[in-house]
This record gives C-alpha cells, sequence and structure tokens, in this order.
C-alpha cells in the first residue's frame, strides 16, 4: 500500500510504475540534439525559456563544462531524462554542448603518452 | 556568448572496467578516482536486440542497467579520463553501445575464485576489437595463480597483459591504469619508426 503523500512512484498494479522524471519531459524519450554520455555541456548564461526547476537545476550545475553521465548521477536522474532536459537547453541557447571525440583515440600515442605522463604523477 | 572550444573543453577518453559481479569493479573505480564513485542509470529495452513479431505486447522486459562512473583530471594536459564500471550483475550492459563505443581500452577484472564470471566480458572486448588487459584482483585468502595459469584458463591472447591488482589500493590501481596505456602505446607505431 503506497501512501498517498508518496509523490515518486504511483504504485498500481495495471498501470505498472509511473516514473515522475519522464513526465518531467512530458513523455519524450528522444532528446532533439545528439548527445551522448560524455558530451560536454556547459551554461552560456543565455536566459533560459525553460524555467522549470529541473532545467533551473541543470543550467546550475553546468558552469564548468560537465559531461551528461555526470549531470544524470548529480541530478539523479536516469540518462536518457537527462538528454532530454540537455537538449532543451542547447536548443534555446542557455547552453552549448561539445559532442566527445569520433575515434577513441586508442591510436593516438601523443594523447596517450600524455595520459601515462599523468598517471605516473599520482 | 562565444567559446573557444579547445581552451573550455578538455579532451575526454573513457576506460570500461569490466568484469563478473562482485569482482571488484566499483572499488576499483573508487579507489582510482579523484572523485567519489558517481552512479546514474539507463532503461535498456531487450526488444531492441531481437525481433518481435508480437509488436504490442507490452512486456519488452526493459531492465534498468546503474554504472558506476569516476574521473581522473589530468590538468596540464587538459585531458579528463573517464572510469566507467560496467554493470556486473546485468547481461544487459552489453547492449549498452553507448558505453563501449569509443572507449579508450578495458580493464577485465578477475577474481581467481572464480574466472568464468569474466569470460562474457573477454569474449565481448575480443570481438568489439576494444583492446583490454586483465588485472587479477588480489583478494584475502585467494589462491594465488600465477598470471601464465589464468592466461590459459582465459584461453588469452599472448599480447593480452595480466597484471595483478588490489582493487582498493590507489597506487594499485592506478598502476593498473598505467599498464593498459602501456599497452595501447605498443600497439600504436612508433613515429620514428
Amino acid at each position: 500500500m503506497t501512501t498517498p503523500d508518496d509523490d515518486d512512484v504511483w504504485l498500481d498494479d495495471d498501470a505498472g510504475p509511473l516514473i515522475r522524471p519522464y513526465t518531467v519531459n512530458a513523455g519524450r524519450t528522444r532528446p532533439t540534439v545528439e548527445l551522448d554520455l560524455l558530451s560536454l555541456v556547459i551554461t552560456t548564461g543565455q536566459a533560459s525559456s525553460r524555467t522549470d526547476p529541473e532545467h533551473l537545476k541543470a543550467l546550475g550545475l553546468c558552469h564548468k563544462p560537465l559531461s551528461v553521465a555526470e549531470v544524470a548521477a548529480y541530478m539523479r536522474l536516469p540518462v536518457m531524462v537527462t538528454k532530454v532536459l540537455l537538449a532543451d537547453l542547447v536548443d534555446c541557447e542557455a547552453m552549448t554542448m561539445r559532442a566527445p571525440r569520433p575515434t577513441s583515440g586508442s591510436n593516438d600515442r601523443v594523447l596517450l603518452e600524455k595520459l601515462l605522463d599523468g598517471l605516473q604523477r599520482i | 556568448m562565444a567559446y573557444n572550444e579547445s581552451e573550455v573543453f578538455p579532451t575526454q577518453v573513457k576506460i570500461l572496467i569490466a568484469g563478473g559481479f562482485g569482482v571488484g569493479k566499483t572499488t576499483f573505480v573508487g579507489a582510482a578516482s579523484e572523485i567519489e564513485p558517481l552512479s546514474t542509470e539507463e532503461l535498456i529495452t531487450a526488444a531492441s536486440v531481437g525481433v518481435d513479431s508480437l509488436s504490442g505486447v507490452e512486456d519488452k522486459s526493459a531492465t534498468t542497467v546503474a554504472l558506476d562512473f569516476g574521473r581522473i583530471t589530468i590538468d596540464h594536459h587538459g585531458i579528463v579520463l573517464y572510469l566507467f564500471g560496467t554493470p556486473g550483475q546485468e547481461r544487459f550492459w552489453f547492449m549498452w553501445d553507448e558505453l563501449s563505443s569509443g572507449a579508450l581500452g578495458a580493464i577485465v577484472m578477475a577474481d581467481t575464485r572464480r574466472l568464468q564470471a569474466c569470460f562474457e566480458a573477454v569474449d565481448f572486448f575480443e570481438r568489439r576489437g576494444i583492446q583490454f588487459l586483465v588485472a587479477v584482483n588480489e583478494f584475502d585468502g585467494a589462491f594465488r595463480y600465477e598470471p601464465e595459469e589464468v592466461r590459459a584458463a582465459l584461453e588469452l591472447d599472448p599480447r593480452v597483459p595480466i597484471v595483478l591488482c588490489d582493487a582498493r589500493d590507489k597506487q594499485s590501481a592506478t598502476s593498473a591504469l598505467r599498464s593498459l596505456i602501456k599497452h595501447l602505446l605498443s600497439a600504436v607505431p612508433s613515429p620514428t619508426a
């Protein structure tokens, strides 16, 4: 039996759980901008046309570049929900994004040497 | 506001920490990461793999796959390394293409008491052509096998390095990461060659 003030999940045998984060996105499950787990987003400083709490929270997190994965973790939202939110903000230019590099870098000697140098200083 | 991308955004790389359930992946990520490991989840729909002739039937066996990740910032080179611990309990992470695509390489954690738990991960990286090494987590009380015994049991290619590791120890975890980078470097032709 769920308590009436339990607003996180509505349990109903027929309907299954209604997960609130997805209602934030008005049921949308596809972001309008291509975002990867490691896409970086940063707040531009431009006023957002999105002013609900989740969008504002995301904007507040991203004064420094942050990956989509990190935003999802800090907001405690599934990755796909986070992507939809962030895409909204990129759409209205309150955020800008950069996609991760197309290749992994496993053939990039210069990058690997820098990485090794960095790990040797830990 | 205009941004100069290379100034604002660091170069990001991703290494996967894989292996069976309970083998110490999260411990490894936590030991190596400069931040407390973060956790997020994704909803994976199993229907996207196979053909589902019963369209409209609401039994898509969607499953939530959680993963832990950490970060190592190498400031003076403008690099951020992300360590993603792949979910070990769920076989479904293999469907999370986004997780493995673009990965620099992987560390497969192995527990010598149940080596079979890492077969799937070894197989997955071999098929995808993602370079990896095997890190044998030295649990207290675990029988110490020789690396070559582990190699034989896992039928590993002779080129795949095997290292011993204490996943709880920052230096040991970092050392395993260095071994992986050296392994990757060994496969890249030298610029002077």
